[in-house]
């Protein structure tokens, strides 16, 4: 209660975390299960443009593509080489799944840079079910293929002793289990930081006048920076997908 | 966390602490989330991946036939030049023996034309010779005679009594033979 007077009494009228509040798109104050909001509509959006660009761009099929049409199989080829080079041969059945993940998180990561605008990726909801949904999938692979051979995963027969691999299959066996926490935070933690940065450094270019300058400019700054988080997370979510299905389909060291 | 953010749902709606730990709205967001996910995947794997797969592998069929397209006709290129180069050394083989027949031949009809040309030449002079040995002989019987003539006509304007041409013709003969 008291730090919240505080922060009402302050000169500084920051609300650094406004922008990841969900509200309903219709009115309202009761957030239902199925009641549109925010978050569905910048879901939408982004399965929209991803649509936009694999599916209308490529539409014309042409043997010379045009730079739509380009852009859309640059992705395609670029995802199918991750997968191919971190999972092999036997990861590309799954390629689509992963394909989806990456230009999901992309693109929600890029329109969650736009004025105004949500960041989906931003939620642990959201990038927790993303981690979960890879955690689950890949486990359920592991043992499909290889049965309760996948448990070799945990076993490190390299090692000298019985007592070491007994402390290694527990040490592997916690980071195996600490991996959708990780995969999810690591993804939901730096956009959400460096949005919140942003608003704090526009909270202060309006508390600020003339000298408001200086703020702006490190928008600007933490604004490219925020450019480059965007693909840079976009892409270790999607190659850590690679690498945890790679564990899957050959497990053991 | 969690009490700051009651703390701020309490104080007023605009200010909560961490949106992202407002587990109220956690169905929502997974609800429509997975919404979004099995339609994006849907769309990716029904519609987009196969038509993009499909124009890249269509374009690289493309690029390795006309390779091989430009690389047959390369080959028909130098199958060609070989042709080519065999039928010019066969055509300047064919030249050269035509012209060692036709200087052969050329040769022969000039030798021969020689031959019979020292023939004719050969025959010409004897019949020159012959000739000339004959002049050269009417040629001294014609001295002969002239001076008879001559020795006759003297000798009649010297002694008009004494002219026998018998005589004469036999004085004259003795002494152009001397």
């Amino acid at each position: 209660m008291a730090t919240g007077q505080d922060e009402g009494a302050s000169p500084f009228n920051i609300h650094p975390m406004d922008q990841f509040q969900i509200k309903p798109l219709f009115g309202g104050t009761e957030i239902h299960w199925y009641t549109p909001t925010n978050v569905t509509l910048w879901l939408f959006l982004t399965v929209a443009v991803i649509s936009f660009l694999l599916v209308f761009l490529s539409r014309g099929r042409a043997a010379v593509p045009s730079r739509g049409q380009s852009m859309a199989e640059m992705t395609y080829g670029f995802v199918r080489k991750m997968v191919e080079d971190v999972a092999g041969k036997e990861g590309l059945k799954y390629f689509p799944y992963i394909m989806t993940l990456f230009t999901f998180i992309l693109f929600a990561n890029l329109l969650g840079l736009l004025p105004y605008s949500f960041t989906t990726t931003s939620h642990i909801a959201v990038t927790g079910v993303l981690a979960l949904a890879v955690f689950l999938t890949v486990t359920a692979i592991g043992f499909v293929k290889h049965g309760a051979g996948f448990l070799k995963l945990f076993w490190v027969a390299s090692a000298p002793t019985l007592a070491l691999r007994l402390v290694l299959a527990m040490i592997e066996l916690i980071s195996y289990f600490v991996r959708p926490v990780s995969h999810s935070i690591r993804l939901g933690g730096n956009l959400m930081a460096g949005h919140a940065v942003i608003k704090v450094f526009a909270g202060f270019a309006g508390a600020l006048g003339v000298g408001a300058v200086v703020p702006i400019f490190a928008i600007v700054g933490v604004y490219g920076l925020e450019l480059l988080v965007a693909c840079i997370q976009a892409y270790v979510f999607t190659i850590l997908t690679c690498v945890y299905l790679n564990d899957a389909l050959h497990p053991g060291h | 966390m969690a009490t700051t953010t009651e703390a701020a749902n309490g104080a007023a709606d605009a200010a909560p602490g961490m949106p992202q730990l407002d587990f109220s709205t956690f169905p929502n967001q997974i609800f429509w989330l997975v919404v979004a996910l099995v339609a994006l995947y849907l769309i990716l794997s029904r519609v987009a991946l196969p038509r993009i797969g499909a124009v890249l592998s269509d374009r690289h069929e493309t690029i390795s036939n006309d390779l091989e397209q430009a690389q047959e006709l390369k080959q028909r290129a130098e199958e060609a030049e070989e042709a080519y180069k065999t039928a010019l050394a066969d055509a300047r083989a064919e030249a050269q023996r035509i012209a060692a027949d036709a200087r052969a031949e050329i040769q022969k009809d000039l030798d021969k034309a020689i031959a019979k040309a020292d023939a004719e030449i050969a025959a010409k002079s004897a019949e020159s010779e012959k000739r000339i040995a004959e002049i050269r002989d009417s040629a001294a019987d014609d001295v002969a005679i002239v001076a008879k003539d001559v020795a006759a006509a003297l000798v009649g304007a010297v002694l008009p009594s004494a002219s026998n041409d018998a005589d004469i013709a036999s004085a004259v003969t003795d002494r152009t033979k001397g």
